[in-house]
Parts: C-alpha cells; structure tokens; sequence
C-alpha cells in the first residue's frame, strides 16, 4: 500500500508539469556547482559554486538557506571554512542565486511517512525516490531540520575543492611543488611555516584553474572549526538594528499595502463600496487578491485604518461557515470511536493482548498558531525585463525560494526563469514562512501597479487568525496490564489518533496536488520503547481549517500523548517514570543515555519542597534524540510555575555546540509557550483569537531557568536542532504538575483550574 | 510639520499627528530598527526611547513626542557599541533578531534607572515577547551590560 501511495505522490508531482526541471546529481561533487554561478563583484573570483575570495582576504561562502534564527548561515559556512583551513574572522555569508545545485533532498525524504527506525526494500525505495525528486526538481528549501545534514558532505567538498584550488594557485606563483605547501588559517604556507600568500594575494591566479576531483575529506579528529562554539555570523548586523527583514525592504517608489482576509476558511472577497466618494488621500487602489482584498497606497498605517473605517467588503463565505470548536471535538470524538484508519501499524506480538486490567486515556491539542515575531509580509514588483517580457521581483523572508518563485510565476502567468527572489532575514519562521499565500496577494497588488514596487504586510491579527495551523488532534491509548502473576506486567498497548495531516494539505494548496488522505509522518512516529505489543490507527480528519507545519510538526502533539501515557503506565504499575522508560529502552543505548543523562543532571529522585514535582519526557525527532526534566511548582493548587528545564540532547556530530544548546533552549520556550498558552478556538467559522493578548507567549518573567546538555554517542548521522527541543517539553511539564499534585492533565494547554 | 529630535539630530516631518511614531519612523523616516510585532503595545518590538523613557512607538502619537528627544536602536552607540550591544555580542542572543531591538532599547532604559537589577528587576522591566526563546540569553548579557557600565571589562 505504502509503495503505491509513494509512486502516486510522485506521479503527481511529476504528472502535473508544474515544477521547473533540474537535473539530478549522481555525486556530491556534482553538487559543487560552477564558479560562474554566484555574483561575482570587483576584486572577487569564484572558486565553486559555493566559495567565492576577495582581494582584501575575505572568505564569501554561499548559504541557501534561510536564517530564520536557527543558525544556519554560521552552521553552514562553518561547514566550508573548515575544509579550507579559512579563518573563522574572515568568513562572510552571501544569499546565492537560485540553482538546483542548492536543493535540499533531505527535507523531501524526511517528509516521507515512514517512522525513521523502519528499514527495507520499501523504505529504501521510497527514500530513493525522493533523493530522485529532489534532484530532478530542484527544491530549494529551509525546514524539517535537514540543512547541515543535506549540507555536511556538499559544503565541506565545496571547501576541500576550493583549497586544493588555491594551493595549485600559489604553487604556480611561487614556483614552489605543491606537495610543499599547507593552507592554514587563511594562508598558504611552506611546510616550514612561511608564508607564501593570502587566500586573498591568489585572487587573480586561481581563475583559469580546472577543477579536480575533490581530496579527500578531514576526519573529525583533524576538525580545527567544527565542533566549536564560534560566534555566529548574524550577531553584530542583529544588534545593531542593521539586519533587513522583509518589512526593512525599502525600495525607490514602494507602496504599502493592508489586507483584509476573508473571515471564514476558504471564503474570497468578491466585491467593495467605498464609504465615501472617492478614495481617501494616500490610497491609491483597492485591489482584491487571493483570499482577501488589499489597499494599496503610501502608508501602511493609513491603508489599515481605511480598510477599518473606509469601506464595505461584500465576502463569499467558505465551506463551513458556521464552524466552531466543539462541534469540530464532536466530530473528532466520532471519529476516534468509528472512523477507518488510513494507516495501522503493529509492532512486536502480532497478537492484540485482550483482558487484565484496562487502562485507558484520552488526550488532546488544540489548533496552534505560529506567531512568528516578525508579521507575514511579501514586497513584490511586477516589471519588463530587459528583453520586454514582463517578470517579478520578490523580496521575501521564505522558507522556499522554489515554492514562492513557482507561485509568483503562476500568479503572474509569467515563466519562472522571469521571477527573481530575494530572501531576507526572517523575524521567525517556525514553518508558517513556507507557505505561499502572502506571494500570491502581493504579486496580485503588485501587478494591479506596474513598476511599482509594493510591500504587502500583514496586521498581527490577521497572522493570527489566517495562519495555517499545528492541526488540532485527539488521540486514545489505551494499556493492557497482565495482573495473573504476583507483579503486574504490561502486556501491550495501542493507540488510535486522529488529526488532519498537513503534508496532504500543503501540496494541494502550493502546487495543486491532489491529497493522498494519509496521516503526517512526524505524527505517526513509533515510540522508542519496546512495548510486548504496539499498534496504532491513525485516523486523517478532512475539513476547511487550513493546517501546515509548526515547529516539530506531529511530533509537537503526539509526543504529549505518547510520553504522558508512558508515565501513566509507570504509575499504574507502582514504577518510577525514570525507571520504567529504562526497562523498555534496554536495547536503545543511545536513548537510555539521553534519558540518563537528563535525569542525572535534574537531580531525580532528589528531594523537592512540597507543591513542586519533576517530569521527564524523552523524544526522538528529526533524527536526534531529547530528554528534558521539568521541575514545576503549583501555588495554591492552580497557579502553575516551570522553575526548571534540564535538556540532553544526542544530535550525532555537532557543528556548533553553542547554536545547538541556543536551539535547545528556543524549541523549549517555543513548546512551552504553547503548552501553557496556546489555543485557537473557532466559533462561526473564524479564529477566536487575534493578538498577543489572547493568544499569549511565554516572557522573561515566566521563562524557566534552562540547561541544555550535549551527549556524545558517537552516533555518525547528523541530526536536526531546530525542531527536536520542542516535543518534549509539553509532556515534561504535564508530568511534573501530576508529581507535583497527582492531577493529570490530558488537555493542552495544561489548565489547573 | 512636527519637528523632535530623532537620534541626535533635529527633524521635521510632514506626518499627521495621530500617526504612531513607530510608523512614521518607518514610513516616513526611513529608521527600520524598531519593528512591528502586534501593533498594541504588548510585544515591545517598537520599543523606543522619548526623552530616556522607554516607550512602545506603536502606541504613540507622532504628535505626542513634538520637541522631545527620540533615540532608537540606530542611535543607541555612541561611537562605539553601547554595553548592552556589546553585552548581547558576547552573549550571543539574537536568534531571528527580530525582537532584540526592542529588548536592547528596554534593557538600557532599565540600566540606566537601575544600574543593578536583580533577576525580578530584569522581569519585570522587559516585558518585550521573544518567540526565539532567547530569554536565558538576554538575562545573562543584562547582568553582563550591569557589569560593563560599573566599569568591568
């Protein structure tokens, strides 16, 4: 069943013509890309499709990924410096061009919805398929966790290629064998230590050099850059106030422009009257655009305040306009009991275990918002190229430039190669930058005034309430203990579950794939422990409320779910929560000292003042495995307070042990934030919700002390940091509060009272 | 024409005068560093100093600050990095940076009025909203930009 839906997907995509063609790449060296392929400036020359050297010495690795905060332009220049032997102060960062040699396969093969630990022809297949793809369609994308690990053998060749380059160069300058010389710290060297150029002394000599097969890579122990906490490269232009996001873009002649979007799901706008005669001064147009309608003029504050006080909007409702949350929980609910899995999975005894004592419990997670800092905004200009055809511009804080450049060309009815995308810095992404609705609605404005350039930007309530959500879910587990014997045993456990699945949403709604009507893989993940017995129904909800991919996808709910039951077996069998999770890691070592790892440095087993209580939760994400140790206290019976939060994390090899730990830190604040605040809740087809104030975060004053603590397991493949310290935090903390006072919630956000 | 001092320098701008100043610095100034993050003065991003006093510009008239002083992020060096830039440098805290402006605003108003807060000091004065999650961070390099300004090194 599997392998079909795989060809389908893939059909599909290929059947609908709607990407542009690439080619695939057999070898990482094919990856290098040519020296022609990045901007080259004055006193620059490119080495390879990634590096390019100045004259006055500096080191300009090309970064196609999006800095959304995670690190990434540090991580992956980092990545190049290393093979080159550069130092680490000379490194600059440039955004390149689009190409398919900048993919990214491994977000496509981590979206396949296999749990990671399943291995065989199929898997194999699938996953070779998808390399396939991405070669073939060249996505260029920033997500899922993947980019040092689609980076760590491309990036590093780009590197080994380019001082192989630069030493042949100043071989040929100083006369001198090449076996003779080092590039060290940004400097080709005799072996006896003097100086035989710059990196930036070789500029005009390494250009007609042919590129040779790559040397071989360092070994870690030889690593000099990798594996330190090296400042990151972003800081200064972040403190300084210098850094341009999208809502800095300024450019010669910009308009601004506010939107209103249809207040129901799917709804449009589809006629306006102006409240007064004419437009007001500073309004220029009213454009309406995809989903919504927009006012175009020259300030964007003035822009919001007519669409509030200048104009009627006639709207076309979407398809449930009536909808509200507790007929959707009724819905779900029926669902659990009656509704046909898309996907069941047995591990271990073939056999359901039937009779003993039942346990059983149900759970749910609300609809989430992402709220990234920074509103949605996309600056758009529609324009002749020089050729006379008309083309795009797009500055955009993206998660994808392929996606936005495919959506910006359908939107236009021009080719692609017409559209140019510039990312920017992203003030936030955590998923919501990959979606192309705000592409869509600028362009539109954007063609409704040629040549001028407009910058469409989003209110904070409309981010609220048109985001695209972490799907709501319900899901039931349900324990079977053996109680013959004088101690009782767990016999096997199941789970069904119900969510929408964004991965079947997204690509209906980017690129106009049809749905497949299978659940999210990160949501159907396995957990780690080796139950007697283990099945799971995952059951995919349909409906118009629009979902996506929010930090950690699936796995932000279903590892509440997972690891609160886990901890509800251990209570029912009279265990430690620590404990029991040790019996059925036994045979996962690089669990267990995860697990260990986190507890040992909480203190479990510690004593704690009365009204307080630790809460351990283990999960394993994005190919990294994270224990976190909450140590909460509850004042009063109903005021909840997380003191603490003891982080362990095995990643595999660490490029930069400071980003990894501050992205520990950002996944559990992210994750907290939702665990004790967040809910979206609908009532007549809209989101409730609309601003800060009713859709809270987490601030300095209930931010809990952190520590974060790298385990090294010698594990070999790379796992991802931006994501993996989210799931675990919710169950932690719920945990904690049921040590603290014996009340287990099931219902996020965590409520007391 | 409304006319304060923005950064040091004296301006006239042709702004209606219930315009937030956190838009006409944007829009009409071309002073990008305070940014936007929900418009209703709860998130702190716009966070800007009128005559020393840490203010939220998107909830204040640009009419209200005629004649007084505006320092925003662009003008907060002088020279050389404020401690509290410095501080945030050796700490490393920006992640998507979005927010830190206001953060770094907030946090030199604070130590100005209170050159050693304590960790409910630094609580309660930084009501700023960071999604990154950057908060143990920006703790650290506050107690760090206390010790800069009492003359550590």
């Amino acid at each position: 069943m599997k392998f079909t839906r795989r060809k389908a997907i893939i059909g599909g995509i290929v059947g609908g013509g709607l990407l542009g063609v690439g080619f695939w790449f057999a070898r990482e060296r094919d990856r290098l890309g040519s020296r022609k392929l990045l901007n080259i400036k004055p006193g620059e020359v490119g080495v390879n499709g990634w590096v390019k050297i100045t004259r006055d010495n500096a080191v300009i690795v090309a970064v196609p990924r999006a800095e959304m905060g995670q690190g990434v332009q540090t991580a992956l220049a980092m990545l190049v410096a290393e093979e080159l032997n550069a130092r680490w102060d000379q490194v600059r960062v440039e955004d390149p061009p689009e190409d398919a040699v900048y993919r990214n396969v491994d977000i496509l093969i981590d979206g396949l919805p296999f749990s990671p630990e399943e291995a065989g022809t199929m898997v194999d297949m699938a996953h070779w398929m998808a390399g396939k793809l991405g070669g073939v369609l060249g996505v260029l994308a920033t997500g899922g966790s993947t980019s040092v690990r689609d980076a760590w053998l491309p990036m590093r060749t780009a590197g080994a290629v380019a001082r192989d380059l630069l030493l042949r160069a100043a071989s040929r300058k100083a006369a001198t064998p090449v076996t003779d010389l080092v590039a060290v710290d940004g400097e080709i060297r005799r072996r006896d230590g003097t100086r035989v150029a710059t990196f930036g002394d070789l500029v005009d000599s390494v250009e007609d050099l042919a590129i040779r097969p790559p040397p071989a890579l360092k070994q870690p122990s030889e690593f000099k850059l990798i594996g330190r906490p090296l400042p990151r490269v972003d800081v200064p232009a972040k403190v300084t106030g210098t850094a341009v996001f999208g809502v800095d873009v300024r450019l010669p002649g910009m308009l601004y422009a506010a939107v209103r979007n249809a207040p129901t799901f799917g709804g449009s706008a589809i006629a306006f009257k102006l409240r007064q005669a004419a437009l007001p001064k500073g309004i220029e147009k009213v454009v309406i655009v995809p989903g919504g309608i927009a006012a175009v003029g020259a300030s964007w504050w003035r822009a919001e305040k007519f669409l509030d006080e200048g104009i009627d909007i006639q709207w076309q409702a979407g398809p449930e306009p009536a909808l509200d949350s507790p007929t959707l929980w009724k819905r779900y609910e029926q669902l659990l009991e009656t509704g046909a899995p898309a996907l069941t999975r047995t591990l271990g005894s073939a056999k359901a275990p039937t009779g003993g004592q039942v346990l059983e419990a149900t759970y749910r997670a609300p609809y989430l918002a992402h709220a990234p800092m920074e509103p949605m905004n996309c600056t758009a200009l529609a324009r002749k190229t020089a050729a006379g055809a008309p083309g795009i511009d797009i500055w955009m804080p993206n998660q994808s430039p392929t996606l936005m450049r495919l959506a910006a060309a359908k939107t236009a009815d021009v080719a692609q190669a017409e559209v140019v995308v510039h990312t920017t810095f992203l003030g936030g992404g955590f998923g919501r930058r990959a979606e192309v609705d705000l592409v869509r609605q600028a362009v539109t404005c954007a063609l409704a005034v040629p040549d001028r350039p407009v910058q469409v930007l989003w209110s904070r309530e409309e981010d609220i309430r048109h985001d695209m959500y972490r799907p709501m879910a319900l899901a039931r587990w349900r324990a079977n203990i053996d109680i013959a014997g004088p101690v009782p045993q767990l016999a096997g456990v199941a789970k069904r579950q119900v969510a929408q699945s964004p991965t079947d949403q997204f690509p209906a709604r980017t690129v106009g794939l049809p749905a497949q009507g299978q659940p999210e893989g990160n949501a159907v993940e396995n957990p780690p422990y080796a139950f007697p017995s283990y099945r799971l129904e995952a059951i995919v909800a349909d409906g118009s409320v629009p979902v996506g991919f929010w930090r950690s996808v699936g796995h932000s709910h279903t590892a509440f779910f997972d690891e609160s039951f886990v901890d509800e077996i251990a209570v029912a069998l009279k265990k430690d929560p620590l404990a029991f999770r040790r019996e059925l890691l036994a045979g996962k070592p690089r669990h267990l000292k995860v697990l260990e790892t986190a507890a040992r440095e909480a203190g479990w087993g510690m004593p704690l003042p009365a009204g307080s209580g630790r809460g351990i939760a283990l999960r394993a994400s994005f190919g990294s495995i994270v224990a976190q140790v909450a140590e909460v206290a509850v004042a009063d019976g109903k005021t909840l307070q997380v003191k603490r939060v003891i982080c362990a994390v095995d990643c595999g090899p660490v490029v930069n042990p400071a980003i990894v730990k501050a992205q520990m830190e950002s996944g559990i604040v992210y994750g907290l934030s939702a665990a004790l605040y967040g809910e979206i809740t609908l009532a007549g087809g809209a989101v409730e919700q609309g601003n800060f104030p009713d859709y809270d975060a987490v601030r300095l004053a209930d931010a809990p002390e952190m520590a974060v603590h790298l385990v090294d397991s010698g594990a070999t493949f790379i796992g991802g940091v931006g994501e993996p310290g989210t799931p675990p935090i919710a169950p932690a903390v719920a945990n904690a509060v049921f040590a603290a006072t014996g009340k287990r919630l099931r219902t996020l956000p965590l409520r007391l009272a | 024409m409304i006319s304060f001092t923005l950064n040091g320098q004296l301006r006239q701008v042709d702004a209606e005068p219930d315009k937030p100043l956190l838009w006409t610095l944007r829009e009409d100034l071309n002073v990008v560093g305070p940014k936007f993050g929900c418009g209703v003065a709860v998130c702190g991003a716009c966070t800007v100093h009128v005559d020393g006093t840490p203010v939220r510009s998107c909830s204040m008239a640009t009419g209200d600050v005629a004649g007084k002083s505006v320092v925003t992020i662009e003008g907060l060096s002088q020279g050389q990095l404020h401690a509290v830039q410095r501080a945030w440098i050796e700490n490393q805290v920006p992640q998507c940076g979005y927010c830190q402006p206001g953060f770094i605003m907030a946090a030199a108003a604070l130590l100005k009025a209170n050159p050693k807060p304590t960790d409910r000091d630094i609580d309660d004065a930084l009501s700023n909203i960071c999604r990154c999650g950057t908060y143990g961070a920006i703790r650290r390099a506050v107690h760090r930009a206390a010790a800069i300004l009492g003359g550590a090194s």
